[in-house]
């Protein structure tokens, strides 16, 4: 069970740190260039409405289209590292690597290389998330119970069904886990791939609006874009309880 | 059911280090349907010879032959995400039996292992006892001729323990196997088995054989257990 008034806190939380930048910007007069007041935020937040759901779309697409190419990558790549000692020696390095990668240098480099389309943006949103859920997924897969695999051969089980009775499982909350960090870092890497090549889309949005000075509207795109990750890390957090209700069931807090 | 032929085995600790030898020419037979149980020191390897008997190691020197084996470990190791039902059918499921056909066959089971009313529950709504039961049922329904139980019930309390040591003796008695009990506890083993095998400390020799023909049920109050277990804990080189 939730504890009640668990959506005070971050509500209170909210309210202060408003609060006080509000504060903050009308009694120090704060040049709106340098720092919009909240209320001006909200404001073009409501004027610039249209706009902002106009360029929403693009974006929500190619994080979405992005964590899943990503999700579905990791997961076949988790897979084949845990089972082949071969596979984990040849590819790990090589995955670290790209982790590695500059993404603002990366970013432009693939719009020079393939244009202002959809692939660019796929391609760095994928580099990004893939490595995190790669990472959870295999420490998951190797946290299984080496007694419980023991057991299941005795039981008859083969390699196969070992793995989708008792790994596969037990490795969810990984799975899980990877896909929430991925999820936050998926609206970032889209802001990036967007800022180096794009003529829609909120990171295009952004990009104009600060070269405009209009500090209040680019604010305004931030927040959908925080309000969005915020979204699709809930979304997940309710598909994990979904997913795995004996770890609800237990009062078991550690995976959230 | 069960013949072992000067068996050793060693560990190796270390990279590098010398291997550490926990078994040590260890031979012994044990018949079909008859429950042996095997006592020790801590660490004289009988775990491993567990793990021998159900092929989960091969053996550094001499043979073994045996009977297909289903282990059931020292923690119940049920699957936190399937109902008792659905764990103690799992043997089955691995044998290729669909989810209906598998619950259908253990559902009985349920009602003569006192679980009924429990099928849907999760292993975390389980009491300790009630979990043992359901992964003694797991291992008896792999089909498997001979069950290798490791310390079956040494994490639970010493009264749920006492209760599921009488479950245990009727239960075996309605369905016969070759069971080969290990455990650190003499009486257990006196109340239970057919035979007690002593194992020294490491690396584990088999120093003694004791038969134990008494009649079932056995109290653990009844003269000749008490008899019995104080000259097996002698042979351990324990005081009773």
């Amino acid at each position: 069970m939730r504890p009640r008034g668990s959506w005070l806190a971050p509500i209170v939380t909210l309210a202060l740190v408003l609060g006080i930048w509000e504060a903050y910007v009308d009694l120090a007069s704060i040049s709106s260039l340098v720092l919009p007041a909240p209320h001006a935020v909200l404001a073009a937040l409501y004027t610039d409405r249209a706009t902002l759901w106009h360029d929403l779309k693009p974006t929500a697409a190619e994080i979405l289209l992005g964590i899943l190419l990503a999700g579905a990558c990791a997961l076949a790549s988790a897979v084949l590292l845990h089972f082949s000692g071969l596979a984990r020696r040849a590819l790990y390095p090589p995955l670290v690597a790209t982790q590695a990668i500059p993404i603002p240098i990366l970013a432009p480099l693939l719009v020079t290389w393939l244009g202002f389309g959809l692939l660019p943006k796929l391609i760095v949103i994928g580099l990004v998330c893939f490595f995190p859920i790669v990472v959870t997924t295999m420490s998951g897969l190797a946290a299984v119970d080496p007694d419980l695999v023991k057991l299941m051969r005795t039981l008859g089980a083969g390699r196969a069904q070992t793995f989708w009775r008792v790994e596969f499982p037990s490795a969810l909350p990984g799975v899980f886990a990877g896909a929430k960090l991925a999820a936050v870092l998926a609206v970032i890497a889209v802001v990036l791939a967007e800022q180096a090549g794009s003529s829609s889309g909120l990171g295009y949005l952004l990009t104009v609006t600060v070269a405009n000075l209009e500090m209040a509207e680019a604010f305004a795109t931030v927040l959908v874009l925080v309000a969005f990750a915020i979204m699709l890390f809930t979304l997940l957090g309710i598909a994990e309880r979904r997913a795995m209700p004996w770890i609800h069931e237990r009062g078991n807090t550690q995976a959230r | 059911m069960i013949s072992l032929e000067g068996v050793s085995h060693s560990f190796a600790v270390r990279r590098g280090g010398a291997p550490l030898k926990v078994l040590s020419e260890v031979s012994l037979q044990v018949a079909g349907a008859e429950t042996v149980a095997m006592v020790g020191p801590s660490g004289c390897g009988k775990t491993t010879l567990l793990e021998l008997i159900c092929g989960l190691k091969q053996p550094d020197t001499g043979t073994i032959r045996c009977a297909p084996a289903a282990l059931m470990p020292q923690r119940d190791l049920l699957l936190p995400w399937l109902s008792a039902l659905d764990n103690a059918s799992l043997a089955l499921r691995v044998r290729g039996v669909g989810r209906q056909g598998a619950r259908a066959a253990t559902r009985p089971w349920f009602e003569r292992f006192g679980l009924d009313g429990f099928e849907r529950a999760r292993p975390h709504e389980l009491s300790g006892g009630m979990r043992q039961r359901v992964a003694f049922l797991r291992t008896l329904l792999s089909g498997r001729p001979v069950l290798a139980l490791d310390e079956p019930f040494a994490s639970l309390d010493a009264i749920t323990r006492a209760e599921m040591q009488r479950w245990l003796a009727h239960a075996l008695e309605e369905e016969r196997r070759t069971v080969v009990l290990v455990t650190h506890d003499v009486e257990e083993a006196v109340l239970l088995a057919d035979r007690v095998l002593v194992l020294s400390p490491r690396p584990g020799r088999l120093i003694a054989d004791v038969e134990v023909a008494l009649p079932r049920p056995r109290a653990r109050t009844d003269a000749a257990v008490v008899a019995l277990r104080a000259s097996t804990l002698a042979r351990l080189g324990v005081n009773a």
